[in-house]
């Protein structure tokens, strides 16, 4: 969970001050930073029962790519502003089914966490909703940028949905929630959903991350793997 | 321009009750585009807990000519201030 | 300052009614959008708070340049929500413009083709880490010496815009000067940073105030109409006076050998900036001018199907609303 706020937290802030319009730079630093406010509390969880006296700057600094375990579809670069909002929205779509799934999860502070996030990721799914809507609808070329935005990461919806051990909820079950919303919404947007259902695998495994991460990695991190003994 | 998206009055009702206030303004291409860059821009400091949008366009304004004649009347109208009157302090608050 | 060497247009108004203005802004009286004002009065205005706002939507750009590569979880998110600030900043100062009858994106078009500028401290590069500091607490520490004063300034849409900004504001120095303490602490390399960015960036601080009151034959009219508050020199000693005992503080060395303490007028006796170096920041050559713009430019260019589209999908919305009643 961490892993994907903070990828998409950092994609995100690439576009601080280069969006199509002032309010939608400041919508998008807005969700940014709610991602990078996640990626406090479940790195910090996360450090916290690896011990060790490990830190969610630990996690997020000290990690190689392999060791990430976020999902393809939020280390697909930002390209332009259709695909952003497409990304955003599918990955809004599936964080707010998992999250609902957390609330209830049996440990507490897992349970707090996804309680205090599911606030925030019902906000970013409905400004993601309403863009894609909008720009889908909106003109012969948004809507064919937007369609392209579709067809380009629509491979990257599977993996969502793949179960593996470390799952802390039923990835599959979420699959039903998922679709309603989604398919709802690119019919209003004007959208048409891919046919096939292949699904690229690998990114919340680890196992095979696109070749994205490790440039993003080496950009975000490079400040404390270059000076490893300096506290900013 | 033509595709400029429309400028919105922005007004925002704070945390205690009081009433919508004029907090700014901001470009929205409808009025629920409005209300979410409303949310955004104008909300980040917990500022508010409910948000009014109108169409810049749509507000009529007093004239600044008419100054005079709208407000210099109520100008001697001291007596609807409560101030107006004496009450002997031994009657106590009122 | 955000507002460099803004002249003030001249004005060829009825003299009964410049002089009922004058009395009005003597009075301090705010004027608002749809009073009567000057010809000059408006157009300075213009091109005062649109330089502003450009200012502080380039002014995204260099701190911009560190967002993806900040330390730490948290140093990410106060910078993020920091440039974020700016951009809202802009759009404050845009909207305050818009009520004298300029729309946004004229005022980016100005910008964009060179009529329009913004501050001279956004052309310079933010190399290291410890720029991020350096920005906060000299940049931001310059600009709110200018804005706090701008909160009383005439024009009504103007001063409510700076007090929100400041209100705004007060965590961006402070911020940057929490991060000059972590590096002046810190490693070796941490204290170089330090010591580097406050030599690169101190004169173009300087700079930011504009060049001396004696030789701006503008400042004038502008006092006179309160839009404009404080001479520039009068901002530059106050800056140098309250920034040395800091610099001080964090046992870095500011770069000039004439730097002296003068007992007589109560503060520092300074060397100026290159004040041609200035003159060709403004005309376009800073160090960053070209990608500024260039940057600037991409934004505005690749948003133009985004802004369209949302339109047409307005449009589309109200027909088919209308169409149902």
């Amino acid at each position: 969970m961490g892993d994907n706020t903070l990828v998409l937290g950092q994609r995100l802030s690439e576009w601080c001050g280069h969006a199509p319009a002032l309010e939608e730079d400041i919508a998008m630093a807005n969700t940014a930073l709610d991602l990078i406010g996640q990626t406090q509390l479940w790195l910090g969880l996360a450090a916290e029962r690896k011990g060790q006296g490990h830190s969610a700057d630990d996690l997020a600094y000290h990690r190689d790519a392999w060791d990430f375990r976020n999902l393809l579809l939020v280390e697909q670069p930002n390209r332009d502003f259709g695909v952003t909002m497409m990304r955003q929205f599918l990955f809004d779509c599936w964080h707010l089914e998992a999250l609902k799934a957390l609330t209830a999860h049996a440990d507490a502070e897992i349970s707090a966490i996804a309680q205090k996030s599911v606030k925030e990721v019902t906000y970013h799914r409905e400004r993601s909703t309403d863009t894609v809507i909008a720009l889908g609808d909106g003109t012969e070329q948004s809507h064919k940028k937007m369609q392209a935005a579709l067809d380009r990461l629509w491979p990257y919806v599977g993996e969502m949905f793949t179960a593996d051990d470390d799952d802390l909820m039923d990835v599959a079950a979420l699959r039903p929630g998922f679709d309603a919303h989604v398919m709802a919404s690119l019919t209003e947007a004007t959208l048409t959903r891919p046919d096939s259902d292949f699904a690229h695998q690998g990114g919340k495994t680890g196992a095979r991350h696109s070749e994205h991460l490790g440039h993003m990695l080496a950009t975000m991190q490079s400040l404390p793997r270059s000076y490893p003994d300096a506290k900013w | 321009m033509s595709n400029e998206w429309p400028l919105y009055e922005v007004f925002i009702r704070g945390q205690h009750g009081l009433s919508h206030r004029h907090v700014g303004s901001l470009h929205a291409s409808d009025a629920e585009h409005a209300i979410q860059n409303a949310r955004d821009v104008y909300t980040r400091r917990k500022e508010g807990v409910s948000i009014w949008v109108v169409p810049a366009a749509q507000i009529t304004a007093s004239s600044p000519e008419d100054k005079g004649a709208l407000f210099d009347p109520a100008d001697d109208k001291v007596y609807r201030h409560p101030t107006f009157f004496d009450i002997p302090d031994d009657v106590g608050a009122m | 300052m955000y507002a460099q060497m803004i002249k003030s247009e001249a004005t060829q108004d009825d003299p009964v009614k410049l002089a009922v203005f004058q009395k009005r802004i003597d009075a301090g009286d705010k004027i608002e959008p749809k009073d009567w004002m000057p010809e000059g009065y408006r157009k300075t205005l213009i091109r005062q708070i649109g330089q502003h706002a450009h200012s502080e939507i380039v002014g995204q750009l260099p701190e911009g340049n560190w967002i993806t590569r900040a330390p730490s979880l948290e140093r990410k998110a106060i910078l993020l929500a920091k440039v974020q600030d700016e951009a809202g900043h802009g759009l404050y100062l845009y909207c305050a413009a818009e009520t004298l009858g300029v729309s946004r994106d004229e005022l980016t078009e100005m910008l964009l083709d060179g009529r329009m500028k913004y501050s001279s401290i956004f052309a310079y590069p933010t190399l290291t880490w410890a720029d991020m500091g350096a920005v906060g607490w000299l940049v931001d520490g310059a600009a709110i010496l200018n804005q706090v004063p701008l909160q009383r300034t005439s024009f009504g849409p103007y001063a409510r815009a700076m007090v929100r900004i400041c209100k705004e504001e007060s965590f961006h120095q402070r911020q940057g000067f929490d991060i000059m303490m972590k590096m002046v602490n810190g490693t070796a390399a941490q204290k170089r940073m330090a010591q580097d960015a406050l030599d690169r960036l101190w004169y173009p601080s300087l700079m930011m105030f504009g060049p001396s009151d004696a030789e701006s034959v503008h400042s004038e009219q502008s006092m006179a109409w309160k839009i404009k508050i404080n001479g520039n020199d009068e901002l530059r000693q106050k800056f140098v006076d309250q920034t040395v005992p800091q610099a001080e503080y964090l046992g870095l060395t500011i770069p000039d050998e004439h730097l002296k303490w003068n007992e007589d007028k109560g503060g520092y006796d300074f060397s100026q900036p290159d004040w041609s170096e200035f003159f060709d920041v403004l005309k376009g050559n800073g160090p960053c001018s070209t990608e500024r713009i260039e940057a600037r430019q991409k934004a505005w260019d690749n948003g133009a199907w985004v802004r369209e589209a949302r339109m047409a999908h307005a449009a589309k919305k109200r027909a088919a609303k209308l169409a149902a009643e």
